[in-house]
């Protein structure tokens, strides 16, 4: 446990959460909510989650995000909010 | 609603800051939740079970029940999309092609380098399904990486060609031939005269192990029936939100 | 006064779940529009999936995967459980996030539907739609 890098980590993800829920493109939004993922796989990384980690690697980062991209395709892409 | 939102939301986070005043220290390894049942698992898993990979050890034979209700969810969210979006009439079954197409519109660098990226991928999935044991991995996340392998495909490709390879038939078929493995092994169990999901008493019709290398192998068994619902269901999944449940058009 | 401060310091992780957490039940109720609604609902439990992890951690602790894998044999009594993170935490949330992404899956089918009978996937545009009817 290196608690720099975690705060480091933990500040970011605060900062991608609130970015991309404020984001009005959907497609931006569901692509930093794959940088979401992505970092909090690097935090569980480093808590020994092995496991967890690469789980989340794969599904969090790779399937869902492709998921909402697939639903944004075939629904719309601009919100007003 | 957002002001509601925002005094709702403020509400709870206060009473959760009271809450996690509570909590243990961070990082404490004596503190309840890091006691009792996990002590045991920690010192015991390789012991019983021959699995040098504690969690991998807990997923598939303490906690067996679990996992498998867990696949089975899967299952029932593959079988709950296509109920949604599948009501459209489909069209009878796409042209069945020996290889993949030669020529496409589209980049001819993606193609390419896809068919050389697929192989190498399955490759690696089977191996995290197979290596779960010493290594991190295990059934689902070599089903997910071996489910993108094929959304990859379709991406590069087109959703037609690659439904005509692994239809949404296949993808039923072989989800329900994953949970039939998991839950036939633990048939199997009580055939033997043991409990379900008891994997000790497989030694007896498995050639050269004793009880602990038995559990070692069903734990093998287990994860290929949880990798082979997960890839197809998860790329059901896709099939069908990509293409508004038609199985025809996609990206 | 120095006490308080060690307190809040030592346990800035819990404090930034709560953060997550809570943005997470803001954007479920506030936002307006479905795919944001998911997002939300998708951070909501990535936190309780980082919090409920973060109960395994020791510190000082490696991966939960045994070192020196089968050589280990007869000196089995001498691991110490310390040594090691709790994987149970771990198997608990494993499952949840594969069963996350496949319920994501049903929601986001569900919108699809919507946006099939309304052309729309904003929420007050959809209670507008139905008063007209």
């Amino acid at each position: 446990m290196i608690w720099q890098f975690d705060l480091f980590i933990l500040v970011l993800l605060v900062i991608t959460a609130l970015v991309a829920l404020k984001v009005r493109d959907l497609l931006s939004a569901a692509m930093i909510f794959s940088i979401y993922s992505l970092l909090m796989c690097l935090l569980w990384a480093e808590m020994g989650a092995v496991d967890v980690a690469f789980t989340e690697a794969a599904v969090g980062a790779g399937l869902s995000t492709v998921f909402l991209i697939a639903t944004i395709l075939r629904t719309t892409r601009r919100t007003t909010d | 609603m957002k002001v509601f939102a925002f005094v709702l939301v403020i509400v709870t986070g206060i009473m959760l800051v009271v809450t996690a005043a509570d909590f243990p220290a961070w990082g404490d390894a004596h503190s309840p939740p890091n006691q009792y049942l996990s002590t045991h698992y920690i010192t015991q898993a390789e012991h019983e079970t021959a699995v040098p990979n504690m969690v991998t050890a807990v997923l598939a034979d303490y906690r067996g029940f679990d996992t498998m209700f867990e696949t089975a969810v899967v299952f029932c969210a593959g079988l709950a999309i296509a109920a949604i979006l599948g009501h459209e009439k489909k069209k009878r079954y796409v042209v069945r092609r020996k290889a993949l197409p030669k020529t496409e519109e589209g980049d001819i660098i993606i193609r390419m380098a896809t068919r050389f990226l697929v192989p190498v991928t399955q490759l690696f999935a089977m191996y995290v399904i197979a290596h779960g044991h010493h290594s991190p991995g295990g059934g689902f996340q070599g089903g997910v990486i071996l489910a993108a392998t094929f959304i990859l495909m379709t991406l590069a490709f087109d959703l037609k060609t690659i439904l005509g390879r692994f239809s949404e038939k296949m993808t039923l078929i072989w989800a329900n031939v994953g949970l039939f493995i998991y839950a036939g092994i633990g048939v199997l169990c009580v055939l033997l005269g043991s409990r379900f999901l008891e994997y000790s008493a497989l030694h007896k019709i498995l050639p050269g192990t004793d009880e602990i290398m038995a559990r070692s192998h069903s734990m093998l068994g287990v994860e290929i029936g949880v990798a082979l619902t997960v890839m197809s269901m998860l790329f059901a999944i896709y099939a069908h939100l990509v293409s508004k449940g038609r199985l025809e058009d996609g990206l | 006064m120095s006490d308080v401060l060690t307190f809040i310091i030592s346990r800035f992780n819990y404090w930034i779940y709560i953060v997550l957490m809570m943005i997470g039940l803001y954007a479920m109720i506030a936002k307006r529009n479905y795919v944001k609604k998911f997002i939300g609902m998708s951070i909501f439990q990535t936190a309780i999936i980082l919090f409920y992890v973060s109960t395994g951690v020791k510190s000082g602790a490696t991966i939960p995967i045994l070192e020196h894998g089968h050589d280990i044999g007869h000196a089995a009594a001498a691991i110490n459980p310390d040594h090691y993170a709790n994987p149970l935490p771990h198997v608990l949330m494993l499952t949840a996030i594969v069963v996350g992404v496949a319920t994501l899956g049903v929601a986001l089918a569900v919108v699809q539907k919507v946006h099939d009978q309304y052309e729309t996937i904003e929420e007050p545009e959809i209670l507008f739609k139905l008063g007209q009817e």
